[in-house]
């Protein structure tokens, strides 16, 4: 059962460490999709 | 194989949506100086599959245009009509400061067969497969009823799986129920879901779901690695499994066949996940970074060299295609392989579950019966105590 868990709990991790990870080197699909004139940050 | 079955059912599906029949003989446009015709228009609505190509390739020649200081010279060699024929067909010269070949393809007609794919075929037959294996399940267990342990239970256990086992599998487990749910409920929201519950409901459900299902991918793919090196020796085909086979397993009947630690049964289910897992999560990565990792075409391009397509009478398969096509394609892809092994991963839970005294024992602590193992699993137990035999110190 702790096993199970463990497996479950893995999965948790992984996907919010996969969430950060991809926002962070710009896998945002938004930002995959626009180009040098387009701005996305700073709410422009 | 996959694709190669995928390119087939594919083409079948397509030509059911949207190709009924094929008009033979080209018409005479001369009435309308080569434009349509109302039999072109007519043949269209009937969803005849017409010959086209005297509007897409008729998009104007710009070596073709008069010089610049003659009447109409500026306007080059094509006309208005000629610019929104390529455009319309995808061959105009479009150039995009952003969004790359995506952007620059302004009409996409294959989109609407990926959406009546989509909308029809798949959720009709993907929905009743799963519902008929819950209802083949259900009919077998009223039938034959739980598979129960024959004989004593002896009190003495072995153990099946270690940790690090257990842990691959339920977190393989664990991330395919997510994902296999999530997954329905993009596919089945708007018209399951919105009519029940409201906009607001689903659109809160299917943001949720995206982010689950793009996230949760890497546990599935890593766990999936994982079981491949761990049990793929052990699911190796062998002269045992003819004997289960012809058994049925032990599950119609009485008999109880001989096995090693994975029986032939569970080999099936095993190389299933290992195929159909492995190709849900290669087109999996490809939509989870849209346009980078285009598959489809490649695929359709080996296959035109093996020839395979033209023998079953596809013709040659389309390798030139648009960046949103790859996409729609390998989500059906991804859509079919996914529903296959949903509902042979029902089955596995079923027999796991309730269907089987004392299997879920194998995954939840780990440690079974003698009993149990010596009747699903006979020559796995005798070389476990070989094992444990050996180790032991001589008295």
């Amino acid at each position: 059962m702790k096993v199970m868990l463990a497996g479950f709990a893995a999965i948790a991790i992984i996907a919010v460490a996969a969430d950060f990870v991809l926002d962070e080197i710009g896998f945002a699909s938004a930002e995959r999709q626009s180009g040098a004139n387009v701005r996305l940050e700073d709410g422009h | 194989m996959l694709r190669i079955a995928f390119a087939i059912l594919w083409s079948a599906l397509i030509s059911v949506v949207t190709v009924p029949a094929i008009a033979q003989t080209a018409p005479d446009r001369s009435a309308t100086g080569g434009a349509q015709t109302l039999s072109d228009i007519l043949a269209r609505q009937e969803q005849l599959k017409i010959d086209d190509s005297f509007r897409r390739d008729n998009v104007g020649d710009p070596d073709l245009a008069k010089p610049t200081t003659e009447q109409l010279g500026t306007l080059g060699g094509a006309s208005d009509p000629d610019i929104w024929r390529a455009l319309r067909y995808d061959t105009a010269n479009v150039r995009v400061s952003a969004g790359g070949d995506v952007a620059a393809t302004l009409v996409q007609d294959g989109g609407m067969a990926w959406l009546a794919f989509r909308d029809g075929p798949l959720r009709t037959y993907g929905g009743w497969l799963l519902l008929g294996t819950l209802g083949a399940l259900i009919v077998f267990y009223l039938l034959r009823g739980r598979i129960g342990v024959d004989g004593e239970i002896t009190g003495r256990t072995v153990t099946r799986f270690k940790s690090i086992e257990r842990f691959a599998h339920w977190m393989l487990a664990g991330s395919f129920i997510l994902l296999g749910i999530t997954g329905l409920f993009v596919l089945f929201g708007r018209v399951g879901i919105l009519p029940l519950l409201g906009h607001e409901f689903n659109s809160v459900l299917l943001i949720g779901s995206k982010w689950v299902h793009n996230n949760v991918s890497w546990a599935f793919m890593l766990a999936l690695g994982m079981i491949l090196v761990m049990w793929a020796g052990h699911n190796i085909p062998n002269k045992t499994d003819l004997t289960w086979i012809k058994q049925f397993g032990g599950i119609i009947g009485s008999k109880h066949p001989p096995a090693k630690k994975f029986n032939a049964g569970q080999k099936v289910i095993f190389w299933s996940v290992i195929l159909f897992g492995g190709s849900i999560a290669v087109s999996g990565v490809s939509l989870l970074f849209p346009y980078e990792l285009p598959l489809m075409a490649k695929t359709f391009a080996f296959l035109n060299t093996t020839g395979l397509p033209e023998m079953v009478g596809l013709g040659v398969l389309p390798t030139d295609l648009a960046a949103q096509e790859e996409m729609q394609l390998t989500q059906a892809w991804h859509a079919i392989m996914a529903f296959v092994l949903m509902a042979i991963v029902i089955a596995h839970i079923y027999i796991g579950s309730v269907g089987m005294e004392g299997a879920y024992d194998a995954m939840g602590s780990g440690e079974v019966d003698e009993a149990w193992a010596h009747q699903h699993h006979s020559i796995w137990l005798e070389e476990e105590k070989a094992k444990s035999a050996a180790q032991q110190p001589a008295e």
